[in-house]
């Protein structure tokens, strides 16, 4: 049989970890700060009580592991939109490190932001 | 009357496939396949194509109707207005002659995935039975109703990029057996590969395209978290079997 050591059950369990999260957490959080909280429709909570919120450690990683999560799916669905557009699964070795790599990066600066 | 533009390849008289016109009465109750066996019985007898049940089950008369993979017995002529209706072989396949195409390697990889209940240890005797309770059943009763017409196949972009993919109906053919109570078999080397589910993108044409309802992207999605949940288990110290 062929070798089977691939990274692709890491970057699918990202992947689908991320789906599930931006489906369950991304709406509810762009609805508040990003929607009602601008218009106007609900107060904006101010700057000191976000930042109250975030004090506990375990918010401040769950945070980042929501945004990293997002990023990763994100990027995986990039990857393989755009490798099935452009019928080339040539360009993997290229767009694969890119993706997740943007991912990966998107991850660090999250995680600066918030510790 | 209705158009049916078929697709015609005649090894050594056709460099490549050519269109033909031919004029089919439009009934109600006809199919893309009376029309066509309409053709083969009073307009032209030299076109080939292949069926045999005409009722969904054999799985042998799936085309290209329209640029879509269909299964030609069910898809009735009245639902394509005043026509015309293209009948190309189905995509994705080499051409053998007009709308039969060569289908060995779909059917090579059904039979790669191990496709019988696999048993360990001692064996019952023949006549034992091995019953099961009707949740067993249910567990993999959606992908035996797979009825191999490939549609999944001819649909599928990764398998049109990439000819060593296992595909759909294998996949589902599998689940079939590992969601099945009696199997004891591991098919986790034949699967958590990168022609295996690791080369499926979820793309889910194969789902829209299957007339049974298999729902093969499922069946590929459920294993892939069968798969990266043992590739993560084989990762710790521990956990190795
Ligand atoms: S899974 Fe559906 S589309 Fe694919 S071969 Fe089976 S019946 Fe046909
Ligand atoms: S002729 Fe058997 S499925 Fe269409």
């Amino acid at each position: 049989m062929r070798a089977r050591r691939t990274p692709e059950p890491y970057l699918w369990l990202l992947f689908s970890g991320g789906g599930v999260v931006a489906a369950l957490l991304l709406p509810v959080l762009v609805l508040i700060f990003g929607v009602l909280a601008p218009l106007g429709v609900i107060e904006p909570p101010p700057a000191a009580r976000v930042r109250a919120l975030l004090d506990p450690l375990l918010v401040r990683l769950a945070l980042a592991a929501v945004v990293g999560l997002c990023l990763f799916h994100a990027a995986h669905r990039i990857r393989f939109t755009v490798e099935e557009m452009t019928r080339g699964g040539r360009l993997d070795v290229v767009l694969a490190p890119l993706c997740y790599g943007a991912a990966l990066t998107g991850t660090v600066i999250a995680v600066l932001v918030l510790f | 009357m209705i158009t049916l533009q078929v697709s015609r390849y005649r090894p050594g008289q056709d460099a490549e496939p050519v269109f033909q016109d031919y004029e089919v009465p439009l009934r109600s109750d006809w199919a893309v396949l009376d029309g066509l066996a309409h053709i083969k019985d009073h307009l032209d007898g030299t076109l080939s194509f292949r069926w045999s049940c005409r009722m969904g089950i054999c799985g042998s008369c799936g085309m290209t109707v329209n640029g879509e993979p269909r299964l030609t017995c069910g898809t009735f002529l009245t639902d394509y207005g005043e026509g015309p209706i293209r009948v190309e072989p189905l995509r994705g396949f080499p051409v053998i002659r007009d709308l039969v195409v060569d289908i060995d390697d779909v059917l090579a990889k059904l039979a790669h995935v191990k496709p019988w209940l696999i048993r360990e240890g001692e064996e019952l005797p023949l006549t034992a039975e091995y019953t099961q309770t009707p949740a067993q059943l249910e567990a993999y009763k959606q992908y035996s109703m797979c009825i191999n017409c490939m549609l999944c196949y001819s649909a599928c972009p990764v398998y049109a990029l990439e000819p060593d993919f296992l595909g759909p109906a294998a996949i589902a053919l599998a689940q079939r057996y590992n969601l099945d109570s009696r199997d004891q078999g591991d098919r986790f080397d034949l699967l958590a590969t990168d022609e295996g589910v690791w080369g499926c993108t979820f793309v889910g044409e194969c789902t829209s395209a299957c007339p049974k309802h298999v729902d093969p992207a499922e069946a590929i999605q459920r294993y892939k978290l069968t798969a990266a949940l043992t590739s993560v288990r084989n990762l710790l110290p521990w956990g190795r079997s």
